[in-house]
């Protein structure tokens, strides 16, 4: 048990938790639904995850600086309806160029969050509300109620949501969802072992401990936004090759979904815990149980919200529960009793 | 005199009626009748729904609480009285369903929020998806409207003089809003949790008990807006209310009610009711998109926040700078 302790960390068994717990309820609907272990269910729960786990990655970041972005919604449509005009307009230009430009514009809309946030110290939920707002209007604004449409689009584009990075038989790897992947694994490493990264962590557990240690916390919330900035513009590439027509509406409600992802996923509103591959396992759960449910009790596409709602109360309420468990096996059990006569007398922990 | 006025604007409500007062000056300047009162009876008939959700927000902000559900419920409730009604259910029993169901959903946010014990960004977050998905559920992509003309008239005719029944319970929820959260034990409580939960916990304030009752009242609030709304369009469809409450927790921030909670009250609320509500009719009336307008109010919620902070700065560097200027000897410690 004690070695058990030493080489993991709560944090790290509830990852795993949520990867058999999503592993058992593919199991169990394999039992249920006919023909649910093809290469269909597969591609499609992988090209719709991919989207949404890479603006989910740029969330984690936000929040595990005890912050919120709630303008990603906008700035995934936004990315994708001006990078889709230019290419409209331009069809020539090369691949990774158009990449480039929804990354970077993704980070200028994250960087305006940001300053606001971080040098203008108005609260993050403020901030990004006022800018989910803002971005989506300025983006009605010059569209002039014009749409982007898929024919007008250069063919590459179009080809992008069917290349095949690998195949197993009839199982695909999308180059969309390899690219989720990457950009989970790139962001995993830099949270677990770049200074920027093992900040956030700090200056979300005790924002206060890490200004008085010296860590420029305006400076590293900054980039979290613009992080988050900039993978919602990638996400808005990617958007905008998987539908190919892009209205001024596009994105709408993604914030919420990439919450949900975030908080299922085990990241903690609170700030200081959570990881991206975390964020991307929700993602992944949701996914799967939304379509297999949908499937298995045979009920109407309405019917998805209303699961999606009850799915993130359940997952985040098991969470609570059992973390809670798990952290007091973790704690020495003096430190416990200390702690519990220290709440009685009202006084604060100095047991440590 | 003059001190006293540059005190008042110190404070936030002083500045809320300053802009106040311009907006509305600017506005009846430039439209004539924009001082009538079927102007401004129209102009807060076009948002009462909103309002009335608000009061009951400022409660929840100042607890340092969020309520993200409240469009949603007002979505679910409307769409369930709508459902039954369209099943052949009598018009009184179908509004009596559609409040229970909003009873329901506070108690439902509350389990969660008061006795599991976990925080209220995500319940309501759920809520929010979870209600807005039950009201698709039941009415899919239907509306249903021919309700019966008694209730049609409640929401799209006078009551009293020029007033409509949803005005009249706005000014008399407004007054008990106000001495509830100002004048009250209760309210005390309310400011007391939002300042430091820990600290009313010793002083035997119940938390928890607090907080769930003013999640249901909230759910409440919202199903009674959410039939009103439906009364004023004669048809509830599944996007009822989409998008409200951002709308309404702008109307309360602006108020100047900090989203960390403890501070702020009713009356800053009030005037940043007045000003949007003006506002947005200013902005109609010279014709300015819905789209504009949610945007221009998206820019007042960061600069209401972001102003005072860059004042509050400046203020410190100048002070700093007098203190070094009016020292003869500076001493280098």
């Amino acid at each position: 048990m004690n070695a058990i302790r030493r080489r993991f960390q709560p944090e790290q068994i509830r990852e795993l938790v949520l990867l058999l717990l999503i592993v058992g309820i593919v199991l169990f609907f394999g039992t249920q639904i006919e023909n649910y272990f093809s290469a269909r269910t597969f591609n499609r729960i992988s090209t719709s995850v991919a989207v949404i786990a890479v603006v989910a990655v740029g969330q984690t970041l936000v929040v595990l600086t005890r912050n919120i972005d709630l303008s990603v919604g906008s700035i995934v449509g936004f990315t994708a309806y001006v990078v889709g005009t230019q290419l409209t307009q331009h069809n020539e230009l090369a691949p990774l160029t158009v990449v480039l430009m929804a990354v970077g514009v993704g980070a200028v809309l994250g960087a305006i969050n940001g300053i606001i946030v971080a040098y203008g110290r108005v609260p993050a939920i403020i901030t990004t509300l006022g800018t989910l707002a803002i971005y989506r209007t300025i983006l009605v604004q010059i569209s002039g109620a014009n749409s982007v449409v898929t024919n007008e689009l250069p063919q590459w584009l179009i080809d992008v949501p069917r290349i095949n990075v690998w195949s197993f038989g009839d199982l695909d790897i999308r180059f969309l969802f390899m690219l989720a992947i990457v950009v989970v694994i790139v962001f995993q490493l830099v949270v677990s072992y770049l200074p920027w990264g093992r900040r956030l962590y700090a200056i979300g557990s005790n924002p206060d401990a890490a200004r008085i240690a010296g860590f420029p916390a305006q400076r590293i919330v900054f980039m979290a936004f613009v992080m988050s900035g900039a993978l919602a513009g990638l996400a808005g590439f990617m958007f905008l090759a998987r539908f190919g027509n892009i209205t001024v509406v596009a994105g709408q409600g993604i914030e919420l979904e990439s919450v949900a992802a975030v908080v299922v996923g085990g990241v903690s509103t609170n700030g200081g815990i959570g990881s991206p591959f975390g964020a991307f396992l929700g993602a992944i759960l949701i996914d799967v149980l939304q379509n297999s449910l949908i499937r298995w009790l045979a009920i109407s596409e309405f019917w998805r919200d209303a699961l999606l709602g009850l799915l993130i109360l359940l997952a985040v309420a098991t969470d609570t529960v059992i973390m809670n468990r798990l952290r007091k096996l973790w704690v020495p059990h003096e430190l416990q009793i200390s702690d519990s006569t220290a709440v009685k007398q009202g006084g604060v922990d100095h047991a440590g | 005199m003059l001190a006293n006025l540059t005190k008042a604007l110190r404070r936030w409500e002083g500045l809320l009626l300053l802009l106040l007062i311009l907006v509305v000056a600017f506005n009846a300047a430039r439209t004539p009748g924009y001082l009538t009162v079927n102007n401004w009876v129209n102009m807060f008939e076009l948002s009462i729904e909103k309002i009335i959700v608000a009061l009951i927000m400022t409660f929840i902000i100042i607890n340092a609480e969020i309520d993200l559900s409240v469009a949603s419920v007002m979505g679910f409730s409307a769409c369930l009285m709508g459902y039954l009604f369209s099943t052949g259910m009598p018009m009184p029993a179908a509004l009596a369903a559609g409040l229970s169901a909003g009873v329901l959903a506070g108690l439902f946010n509350s389990f969660w929020i008061g006795i599991v014990g976990m925080p209220s960004l995500v319940v309501t977050l759920a809520g929010l998806i979870g209600f807005r998905g039950l009201a698709y559920v039941l009415l899919e992509d239907r509306s249903i409207g021919d309700f019966p003309q008694w209730f049609d008239n409640l929401g799209q005719q006078p009551l009293i003089g020029p007033i409509p029944f949803a005005m009249i319970l706005f000014f008399v929820m407004l007054v008990l809003a106000i001495i509830i959260l100002q004048y009250s034990g209760f309210g005390r409580y309310v400011y007391v949790i939002g300042n430091k939960k820990e600290v009313a916990r010793y002083a035997g304030v119940k938390v928890e008990r607090t907080k769930m009752i003013l999640f249901v009242a909230s759910s409440t609030i919202a199903a009674v807006a959410g039939l009103l709304y439906a009364a004023r369009l004669g048809a509830v469809r599944g996007d009822l209310a989409n998008g409200f409450e951002l709308d309404i927790i702008t109307m309360v921030l602006l108020g100047g009610v900090s989203i960390f909670g403890g501070t702020g009250s009713l009356y800053g609320v009030l005037l940043s009711i007045l000003i949007i509500l003006n506002l947005r009719n200013g902005m109609s009336l010279a014709n300015w998109s819905g789209h504009m307008q949610t945007g221009v109010i998206g820019v007042l919620l960061i600069l209401s926040v972001l102003i005072p902070n860059l004042a509050g700065n400046a203020q410190a560097i100048l002070r700093r700078r007098r203190a070094v200027s009016s020292q003869p000897t500076p001493s280098t410690q």
